[in-house]
């Protein structure tokens, strides 16, 4: 199957039901138990900075867990699951002077997606859609790193599109389907990213299907830079979207609202896959994979999703638990909206003529 | 008052005074480096009501592109100014591409234009477009600024169509500025340019779809620099007359927007001569005024005042009232003390003339305790308990806003938010109404409203409030269970006793909870297998009814119906509580009872007589067996092939040994006994609408109501005339039956006539098997909206059992078992099933899925 005829499939079959997205990589991989060599492997055994801790490195010096963990999540039903490339951008992996192999790590990232995937549609011919990853890095746009001095930048917009064409480039060669903006918590970061996508396939001549999801910190509903769900939404809708959405920070129950605005607004399908509940004082996460069930019933139930997965704290139980709860549901009907100026700062204003 | 009443309606106000060009104020604070003044400005444009902010940084001595970035990010940390999008605003493409890799919102670029070719036209708005921007398209080509209304037209015709269909930029992200060029300037050439713009604007807004269009409007007083209030006074008419001509955004000085109707009538009409080119000596004339009003100084206000400060004192209270003027407050009413015989006389006099004159304004009449919006729910039909809600709270001297029956969320929602309602009622008879006003009370949560949310209506109730849709909403929500009950309620709510109401009803509603949920968790069920054991085995000896297949009764003579009807139910739907007769001799409520019912008599034989509406019913026997819970009806006699399935419920509540769990499959005969099922669909409502329409036009809200229920009435009597019909000849079971009013209304009879939808099968969706059986909608006319209510209203259905030991029952709560079994067997999924009977689940089906 070519990316094309798997992306129309996957888009028709998306009409039909609600999909499946794979869920964290994070608290799948802290299940190895790795240690430090895993992550320098033998290639990076005299790197001048310490690894550890830096998952995405996994994908060139553990390619067998990432393999093992992708293959986790599409026996447990997810037909999209997403690369292990969330932080590999020049800004990020700056951190671990990695910026050399940032091209690398998304090219054998999404390989290895592709790989599994290939594997699963192979035995039932169904199509898995590999949704190259790409994370919020470690800089933002709009915010300052200084509350003394607000006006602060520490990287500019030039700097930050052309670190996120340099991991979209690599994404597109190893064979992601789709591109997955995701955790956004600086809309501009995220302009950033659309900017160096576009630079992308102006180059290579394709133009992968763009998924946007934002991040809405906590209950004042409100992403990080500050902006409501519909001025997120009104500020990311010239990309034409394939789906937008929601991930991450929160648990199901406090998404619900934010989904529930998302999904009024929103003229393309929309996706949700929140955290397995919010951090405990213990460090993990309150919502088991029964109860995490009995939300995604209702939002398909009430038509605010075409596609769930789950963000930090889910595992491949939660996402057979999500597989039920979903199943047979009609998706969310894409709403016909009149046509308006749309515009936002932190708050949308939608022109009246 | 002229018909400006509210030009600024849907307008959108940008915001000018962070534009160095525009405001030296604003250029010095850059050029000073004084940033936080500059936010101080830009911060005071939002405060006024600016919906977009203008930020413009074209100066000699500024670094454009440097001071776009400094300024928009630190605007980025200002959430009071941030909250609105901007409009990057330059010359020069370098600095708005700069000031676009600072915003994260949804800006508008100002602008681009076909000045240098299409080349770079289409490559910018290419930019634009990937920036995510709207832009400013200027009427300027590459023959230079646009001019006459024709070549303005031409300019942005040729723009919209590069934009839109070379480059698919959507039209709705296009606005055109066809130029306001500076008028009264002495050439003779530019004493068109304001009718120019007013003309162009015209044809864009009329040719080119979704597009907007602005303009820089200070410009067009430039001749009059210095003279504020000659500019102010032409910027207002100026608005007024390319507002009506389609412009609806504008850049303009968000503090200082004057209504054309403020405008003193002499300068005004100079202004107009010289926009609209009216006369030759338009501009000497305005020059002559002008140094007049100049000379006025800053009292432009004081020479406006004066006016209104010369008349009677009761006239001026009132215009302080209505424009919102408090500096002579004290003193006039003061002075309207003295003239009174009595201190109320002023309020009740002068004070409330001009509130009365305010409340005309915002299109209310009168006095008015509160707004609040009615509506029956999605799905539902039925308004007599809404409507005697709706008169009573009307006669209280609040506005109802009444959106009638099946009223979607969103235009309930919609219209609270327009009119600014102080509550929103709900009401609602079917059950399904339920779960819409669950989702209404969800969606008024989500949106963030705060307003009172009152619910009301036959099938609803206190613990159902409390348990489901309370929780859902964070602002109070109230069940009212009676019309007498509203008023004291919405009293409280609206007035002062409000926190202790809402206080007092969360308390309540906790109560509920707890109550509701410790009698979950007890009642014991029986497995669904147990229960069928339990079944009633009766012995079957059918009578075949005297036809098989259907029966239509076009056109029912109506008087057959009256003494047929059951009157205990209509003094219900008025909330007098009281079995008739005796409720008519009732100490508390005999004398309401007794003129209701002296009236409605009057209007029954009326609508008898003069054949209001038309009675249309069917009635259908099918050869009928028995299998399991369910009902097969068969083709015919020889019951092989099957023609439909009824599905039925079965009581699960563990009543002992020795007692059945009653399901209406039991009263039917099993395989090899040849029974039978009959089934009914009557209406008294064709062309009940109508006449709720007619009273209502005439203002007569009782007349409506009582015709509705006098209809509502009708259907009944109808079912229960059709039914006797049925026992004693069609089906003839009991031929020679003989009974009295009482006994028949005490149900004496033998055999049943239960509907879908109540107690012993409370799923609706089998009245569409039932309809589809008696071809119901083709041969009455009757329908079934999508939650399954009847239409008209004044309905009625059911099947026929004639067995006689058949019994009206109640199915009662049901378990998991039973609905996954249903489910099954009425090839759903068990989520379909439990969104159906929800009202009857024992188990909360979303604790039940989490285990």
């Amino acid at each position: 199957m070519t990316r094309e005829e798997r992306i129309a499939a996957i888009t028709r079959d998306m009409q039909k039901r609600i999909l499946i997205l794979d869920g964290s990589m994070g608290a799948y991989l802290q299940g190895f138990g790795l240690t430090s060599n895993d992550f320098h492997g033998e290639r990076f055994v005299e790197h001048p900075m310490s690894l550890k801790g830096d998952s995405d490195v996994l994908v060139l010096t553990r390619p067998d867990i990432v393999t093992k963990v992708h293959e986790g999540y599409l026996a447990a039903g997810a037909e999209i699951i997403s690369t292990n490339t969330f932080t590999a951008t020049p800004v990020s992996q700056a951190e671990y002077a990695l910026e050399e192999v940032v091209y690398e790590i998304n090219v054998d990232g999404a390989r290895l997606a592709r790989e599994a995937c290939d594997k699963f549609e192979a035995r039932d011919g169904k199509p898995r859609l590999v949704a190259g990853s790409v994370g919020p890095t470690t800089k933002l746009l709009s915010m300052s790193p200084d509350v003394g001095d607000p006006g602060r930048r520490d990287i500019d917009f030039d700097a930050m599109a052309k670190g996120y064409n340099e991991q979209i480039r690599g994404l597109i060669e190893g064979g992601a389907d789709v591109l997955l903006i995701e955790t956004i918590t600086d809309t501009l970061n995220a302009k950033a990213a659309l900017w160096g996508a576009w630079e992308a396939f102006d180059k290579f001549g394709v133009e992968l299907p763009l998924w946007i999801s934002g991040t809405i910190t906590d209950r004042s509903g409100r992403t990080l830079s500050g902006q409501t769900v519909e001025a997120f939404y009104n500020s990311v809708r010239h990309a034409k979207p394939w789906a937008v959405g929601l991930n991450c920070a929160l648990g199901p129950t406090d998404m619900r609202a934010f989904l529930a605005d998302l999904s009024r607004v929103a003229e393309c399908p929309v996706s949700a896959y929140p955290n397995a509940g919010l951090p405990n004082a213990m460090g993990g996460y309150d919502e088991t994979a029964c109860s995490m069930e009995t939300h995604y019933a209702e939002w398909a139930k009430a038509g605010l999703v075409n596609i769930v997965g789950g963000c930090c704290g889910t595992t491949p139980e939660h996402m057979e638990h999500m597989k039920h709860a979903v199943e047979g549901v009609k998706p969310r009907a894409i709403p016909e909206r009149d046509t308006h100026l749309r515009l936002a700062g932190l708050e949308p204003f939608n022109a009246a003529a | 008052m002229t018909n400006t009443a509210n030009p600024f309606a849907n307008f959108v106000i940008v915001g000018e005074r962070t534009n160095v060009t525009g405001s030296a104020k604003f250029r010095k604070l850059i050029e000073a480096d004084d940033y936080a003044g500059a936010l101080a400005v830009a911060r005071q444009q939002v405060e006024s009501g600016a919906n977009v902010l203008d930020v413009n940084m074209d100066a000699a001595l500024i670094d454009g592109p440097a001071a776009m970035r400094r300024f928009l990010n630190l605007i980025a940390s200002e959430p009071d100014i941030a909250k609105i999008p901007l409009m990057i605003d330059s010359s020069k493409w370098e600095v708005i591409e700069a000031g676009l890799k600072c915003a994260q919102g949804k800006s508008i670029v100002n602008s681009i234009s076909l000045k240098e070719g299409e080349e770079k036209f289409l490559a910018e708005a290419r930019r634009v477009r990937r920036y995510g921007a709207a832009t400013v398209v200027m009427a300027f080509d590459e023959k230079g600024q646009a001019d006459t209304a024709q070549r303005k037209y031409e300019v942005c015709d040729r723009a919209y169509h590069l934009l839109t269909e070379k480059i698919g930029f959507p039209p709705e992200d296009i606005i055109f500025d066809p130029n306001i060029f500076a008028v009264a300037t002495g050439i003779e050439e530019h004493a068109d340019y304001a009718l120019a713009f007013f003309e162009a604007t015209r044809r864009i807004r009329e040719s080119l779809p979704h597009v907007h269009v602005s303009g820089g409007v200070s410009n067009v007083s430039f001749s009059f620099r210095g003279n504020e209030p000659v500019r102010e006074a032409m910027h207002a008419v100026f608005l007024y007359h390319a507002i009506r001509a389609g412009m609806d955004m504008g850049i303009v000085n968000a503090g200082s927007l004057t209504l054309y109707d403020d405008v003193e009538p002499e300068l005004r009409e100079r202004v107009e001569d010289v926009l609209l080119n009216r006369r030759a000596d338009a501009t000497e004339r305005l020059l002559e005024i002008a140094e007049r009003v100049k000379g006025g100084g800053k009292k432009k206000d004081e020479a406006r005042d004066l006016s209104w400060r010369q008349k009677h004192v009761n006239d001026r209270l009132s215009h302080a009232l209505v424009h919102g003027i408090n500096e002579f407050i004290v003193k006039d009413t003061e002075e309207a003390r003295l003239r009174a015989e009595r201190p109320l006389h002023v309020i009740e006099g002068p004070l409330m003339d001009g509130m009365s004159v305010v409340g005309d304004l915002f299109g209310a009449a009168g006095k008015s305790n509160g707004k609040i919006v009615m509506a029956t729910v999605k799905g539902d039909v039925h308004d007599i308990g809404k409507n005697i809600v709706g008169v009573v709270l009307q006669c209280n001297g609040y506005e109802i806003d009444d959106l009638g029956v099946m009223a979607p969320c969103d235009k309930i929602l919609d219209r609270a938010v327009e009119i600014g309602a102080d509550a929103i009622g709900l009401s609602g008879l079917i059950t399904p109404s339920l779960d819409e006003m669950v989702f209404v009370a969800g969606e008024m949560q989500r949106r963030g409203m705060k307003l009172p949310l009152l619910i009301g209506g036959a099938t609803t109730s206190r613990t159902h409030t409390a348990v489901k849709i309370a929780p859902l909403y964070s602002g109070p929500t109230i069940y009212v269970n009676d019309a007498s009950r509203a008023v004291p309620v919405v009293q409280k709510l609206l007035g002062k006793e409000r926190d202790a109401l809402v206080n007092e009803t969360k308390a309540d509603q906790l109560s509920a909870r707890e109550q509701y949920l410790a009698g979950q968790d007890k009642r014991p069920r029986l497995p669904i297998a147990k229960a069928r054991e339990r079944a009633l085995k009766l012995a079957f000896k059918p009578v075949k009814p005297s036809f098989l297949g259907l029966r239509s009764f076009d056109d029912y003579p109506l008087d057959l119906l009256v003494p047929y009807i059951d009157w205990t139910p209509f003094f219900a739907s008025w909330d007098l509580v009281g079995r008739y007769p005796s409720i008519l001799e009732d100490d508390i409520v005999g004398e309401a009872a007794r003129n209701l019912y002296h009236d409605a008599q009057a209007m029954l034989v009326q609508l008898v007589a003069e054949k209001w509406v038309k009675a249309s019913g069917v009635v259908g026997f099918w050869p009928a067996n028995a299998q399991g819970d369910d009902i097969v009806l068969w083709r015919d006699e020889t019951c092989t092939t099957e023609r439909a399935r009824l599905h039925t419920l079965r009581q699960q509540m563990d009543k002992g040994d020795g007692k059945s769990n009653l399901a209406l499959a039991d009263f039917v005969g099993p395989k090899g006994v040849a029974d039978y099922v009959g089934g009914f669909a009557v209406t008294a409502g064709l062309g009940e609408e109508d006449i709720a329409i007619r009273f209502k036009r005439a203002n007569d809200d009782y007349s409506a109501i009582m015709a509705q229920a006098l209809c509502d009435r009708l259907a009944e009597a109808f079912a229960e005339a059709m039914h006797a019909k049925v026992r004693r000849e069609l089906w003839g079971y009991t031929p020679s039956e003989q009974l009295s009013y009482a006994e028949l209304i005490e149900e004496k009879y033998s055999g049943i006539r239960p509907a879908p939808g109540y107690p012993a099968q409370p799923d609706h969706t089998e009245k569409t098997t039932l309809f589809d059986l008696l071809e119901a909608r083709e041969r009455t006319g009757m329908e079934l909206t999508e939650s399954l209510a009847m239409t008209p209203p004044s309905s009625v259905s059911g099947l026929y059992f004639a067995h006689p030991e058949a019994e009206y029952f109640g199915v009662g709560r049901i378990d998991r078992d039973q609905v996954e079994d249903y489910a099954r067997r009425k090839q759903w999924d068990t989520a379909t099933a439990e969104r159906w009977l929800s009202p009857i689940l024992s188990y909360d089906p979303a604790l039940a899925k989490a285990g």
